[in-house]
């Protein structure tokens, strides 16, 4: 039994303490915007926030996240409103296939709330996120957006 | 090893009949029944009447629902199609939603929607004609329905942005007032489409429709899916490629949290069912498996490589693809002679989202819901898989999480099935592990291949042997399409014509391929042949343009007279890159071009090279002649995503075998390429028209030998073996 602090809302869910968090929230909790790509922390497509900062969920056990605020893509509009992270990847039409864009969505949001203004060179370093479709310059140029909006 | 030691395949071709295109379809994937088993139309249980025609479906608020019968796995066929539907409606573009008629559907309807599948770059091309006809004749029908409640003739109304306008009175109706009157007319027999100069949505960089619900996790894929009462699979087949269960030890995780049950699926695979997948893998993970893993378990990447390099002997049988004049012969006798050997590895599609499918099997039905390239093909491997007759069965399509060819294989939709077969009554989410993905792929084929040229005094290329040896897709995939045991799509690329025809005329030209088949099973991956064969090709034309001592562009348009198609792209990208100006300090440039899926491409790379192995490419030119461009923004992304596959191979892929197996297991030591090694993709489209062409697929292919002749400009070295991990070359 682990007690998670997921967008805000405390949810008990009864699996072992060494569960990764990324399978509680995908099956325990039910939000399937983070996706499963390794389970190794190679790809990112299970990006969520912990206490703000983008974490691998595949590599952060229940235990560990517990009492944390842990924020998934489900939370990341506010009161209704896209955050300016999702807002620019509509407007930059960023997504092909999309299953990578979740975790780079909430890798994008911590690097601009720590890096408002990220230059080419920090994105590269902050940025690390697999995706095999291969948007990056869609994902370059929204980010620049986003930190411009 | 022969090329016969394949696993035995029992597959048939059927003809179906269509009521769309007007011709049979020759099908090339198991359809275990004839034209006549297909039930009478009885429309469809997911139909939001009122249906105007099976391509469009108007509601009464006016909203555009366009049927969409191929797949989207990030390619943006969804919006391209539907672009074409609405450009020959004339509906309002901001009303137009999409949805995927299921397979099962279109069987019933003698199939309406034509073929599903979603590969070969073919998911505009070869459905265009009909889609757009549908999107006229359901505008005709639209008009008719208003003319007929006014009682005037057709001939005075027309149609606009979902509004119908009789002129002389100047009454007006909308699409969403007639729509159900409208869909009891017989359809219209002659279709007249627009000439695409006069498009408005179609050709226009619009938005993709699917945007939105991908930035905020709403979109389901295969993976996501829930159904009341499901139960979680995860599984475990034999790690040697025609290896199978021996035996398993239940007894070792019974007990274990969530565990439902043990499965053996097929004879080479165990899956364990659980509350949760995380459960079923941790479980899984914990069995004893022993497996009888046959001869295979001998073969290695060196004793592949050692069978293949002696199919490059000209004593061995071969094939020929592409022969003019007497190649041998003129290159016994030429002033000078060029050699060069090359070799491509095993490539693994590695989509982000693994393989998976859910099935809920019943004596009285089955449902299949997944993401698939192929929802035919899919819909007939859960056929087979369960043994129910057609109007039983049925498949849900859902977003891919990536396909790049790999989601038109079945393996995963039949084994979901036989697990759900076994579990009669409960919905079962089989979902692989990444590394059951990557030691199961269909994987990209290994090939070596020998060039030959032929200088003259002049140095005027005379003949060009070109004796590939190594793996045929088809052989494996789809034998009945090998024409007396050749495959004619190992020539892709390099063939005499068609669709991926050879860009120069050589005055002899030899192109043969020594098939030889090793045990890992092959698949189309992004590009498929096109791959080693424009690296090969377009990199032994720099090496015989050095052998010349002529600039790489020259050399080429020399050969180029005959193919003034392919000379416009090369040319276009030339001007692009500024090829024959200097580049700027410390980068060097390539050039490329080949012909793919019925368009023309071409590449150009700047790069810049650090001690001799750490590469940063800078800067990718590419071009493409398509005919058609139906949505520039999306060719755009489909052009760089292409050369971000395809340098993730060249750079960091490579599968290789040890005892039988797939040496890879993840991202760690299969890796992908990031951010930071993105180039700058500046795309020149100049499509020609007359045509149409593919853009998914045809501009991987100069990805890979546009940066290695980049490579060779920068140090004077060739690299003929990949991945260039394996050269001990990097990223910078």
């Amino acid at each position: 039994m682990a007690n998670l602090n997921i967008n805000g809302k405390a949810i008990s869910v009864d699996v072992e303490d060494d569960t990764p968090l990324l399978w509680a929230i995908r099956e325990n909790v039910g939000l399937t915007g983070t996706k499963y790509g390794c389970g190794i922390a190679q790809c990112g497509a299970c990006t969520v926030h912990i206490d703000g900062v983008a974490m691998r969920s595949c590599g952060v056990t229940v235990n560990e996240a517990a009492g944390k605020q842990i924020t998934t893509i489900e939370g990341l509009a506010v009161n209704g409103m896209l955050h300016k992270v999702q807002q620019a990847w509509i407007a930059n039409d960023v997504p092909q296939c999309g299953y990578c864009q979740s975790g780079m969505i909430m890798a994008v949001a911590a690097l601009l709330k720590e890096n408002p203004k990220p230059s080419d060179d920090d994105i590269n370093e902050a940025i690390t996120n697999i995706c095999r479709c291969g948007t990056f310059q869609q994902v370059r140029e929204a980010i620049h957006a986003a930190a411009n909006a | 090893m022969n090329q016969h030691m394949m696993p035995k395949l029992n597959r048939r071709a059927f003809v179906i009949g269509t009521a769309t295109a007007g011709a049979g379809l020759a099908l090339g994937f198991d359809f275990p029944f004839g034209p006549t088993v297909v039930r009478a139309a009885d429309g469809s249980p997911e139909v939001n009447a009122p249906e105007v025609n099976a391509w469009v479906v108007i509601r009464p608020d006016d909203t555009v629902v366009i049927r969409v019968a191929r797949s989207e796995m990030g390619q943006g066929s969804l919006t391209g199609l539907a672009q074409l539907v609405a450009e020959e409606l004339q509906c309002d573009w901001s009303k137009v939603t999409t949805e995927f008629p299921t397979p099962g559907q279109s069987v019933a309807r003698k199939r309406v929607w034509g073929d599903f599948s979603t590969g070969g770059s073919r998911g505009i091309r070869s459905s265009q004609d009909y889609v757009r006809k549908g999107g006229a004749a359901a505008r005709m029908m639209l008009i008719q329905a208003a003319a007929n409640d006014w009682k005037v003739p057709t001939s005075e109304c027309t149609a606009a942005n979902s509004v119908i306008t009789h002129s002389p009175s100047g009454r007006t109706t909308t699409y969403g007032k007639v729509a159900e009157a409208a869909g009891k007319l017989e359809p219209p027999t002659d279709i007249k489409l627009k000439d695409p100069k006069d498009w408005t949505i179609a050709g226009k960089g619009v938005k993709r429709l699917d945007t939105a619900d991908k930035t905020t996790g709403k979109t389901i894929y295969g993976i996501d899916v829930k159904l009341p009462g499901m139960l979680n699979a995860a599984i475990k087949d034999c790690p040697v490629f025609g290896g199978k269960v021996k035996s398993f030890d239940e007894a070792r995780i019974a007990g274990m949290k969530g565990v439902k049950k043990v499965v053996q699926v097929g004879d080479s695979a165990i899956a364990v069912v659980a509350d949760t997948w995380w459960h079923a893998k941790t479980a899984l993970d914990a069995l004893p498996i022993v497996w009888d893993e046959g001869d295979n378990a001998m073969v290695s990447s060196e004793t592949i490589a050692k069978w293949l390099a002696e199919g490059l002997d000209d004593g061995q049988p071969a094939y020929v693809g592409n022969r003019n004049g007497d190649a041998k012969a003129a290159i016994a006798g030429a002033a000078k002679k060029i050699e060069a050997i090359y070799s491509y590895p095993y490539q693994n599609h590695a989509t982000m989202e693994p393989m998976n499918a859910t099935a809920l099997y019943t004596s009285d039905k089955c449902e299949v819901w997944c993401g698939t390239q192929n929802g035919e093909a899919a819909f007939a491997a859960a056929l087979e898989a369960s043994g129910l007759p057609a109007e039983k069965v049925d498949v849900h399509k859902l977003m891919l999480g990536g396909g790049f060819g790999r989601r038109g294989m079945t393996d995963y939709v039949r084994q979901a099935v036989a697990i759900a077969k076994q579990m009669p009554g409960t919905p079962v989410k089989l979902l692989w592990s990444r590394e059951e993905d990557m030691q199961h792929g269909k994987y990209h084929p290994v090939t070596q291949c020998r060039l030959t040229g032929a200088l003259d005094a002049d140095n005027n290329l005379t003949a060009l042997h070109y004796r590939l040896s190594g793996q045929s897709i088809l052989f494996s995939v789809r034998p009945e399409a090998l024409q007396n045991g050749m495959d004619p799509a190992a020539f892709q690329g390099v063939a005499q014509s068609g669709e991926a025809a050879i860009g120069y005329s050589v005055p002899n030209l030899l192109i043969e391929h020594a098939m030889r088949n090793p045990h890992v099973p092959p698949g189309f991956w992004r590009g498929v042949n096109v791959n080693h064969n424009a690296i090969y090709m377009e990199c032994f034309m720099d090496e015989l343009a050095q052998a010349a001592g002529q600039d790489p562009l020259e050399f080429r348009r020399k050969l180029m007279g005959k193919h003034p198609k392919n000379l416009a792209v090369l040319n276009a990208v030339a001007e692009k890159i500024g090829w024959g100006t200097p580049a700027p300090q410390g980068i060097s440039r390539g050039i490329a071009q080949v012909m793919g899926y019925g368009s023309y491409v071409a590449g150009a790379a700047e790069i810049s090279v650090t001690d001799g192995s750490r590469i940063k490419v800078h800067r990718i030119v590419a071009s493409t002649d398509p005919g058609y461009v139906v949505n520039p923004a999306q060719v755009e992304r489909q052009i760089a995503g292409s050369f971000v596959y395809g340098l993730s191979a060249l750079f960091y892929g490579g599968c290789t075998v040890k005892d039988g197996r797939i040496e890879q297991t993840n991202f760690d030591n299969y890796n992908s390429m990031r951010i930071n090694e993105m180039p700058k993709v500046e795309a020149v489209m100049v499509p020609s028209g007359g045509f149409w062409g593919g853009v998914g697929e045809p501009t991987i292919g100069v990805a890979a030998p546009a940066v290695l002749n980049a490579y060779f400009a920068a140090t004077g070295k060739r690299i003929r073996t990949f991945p260039l991990r394996s050269q001990n070359i990097t990223f910078a």
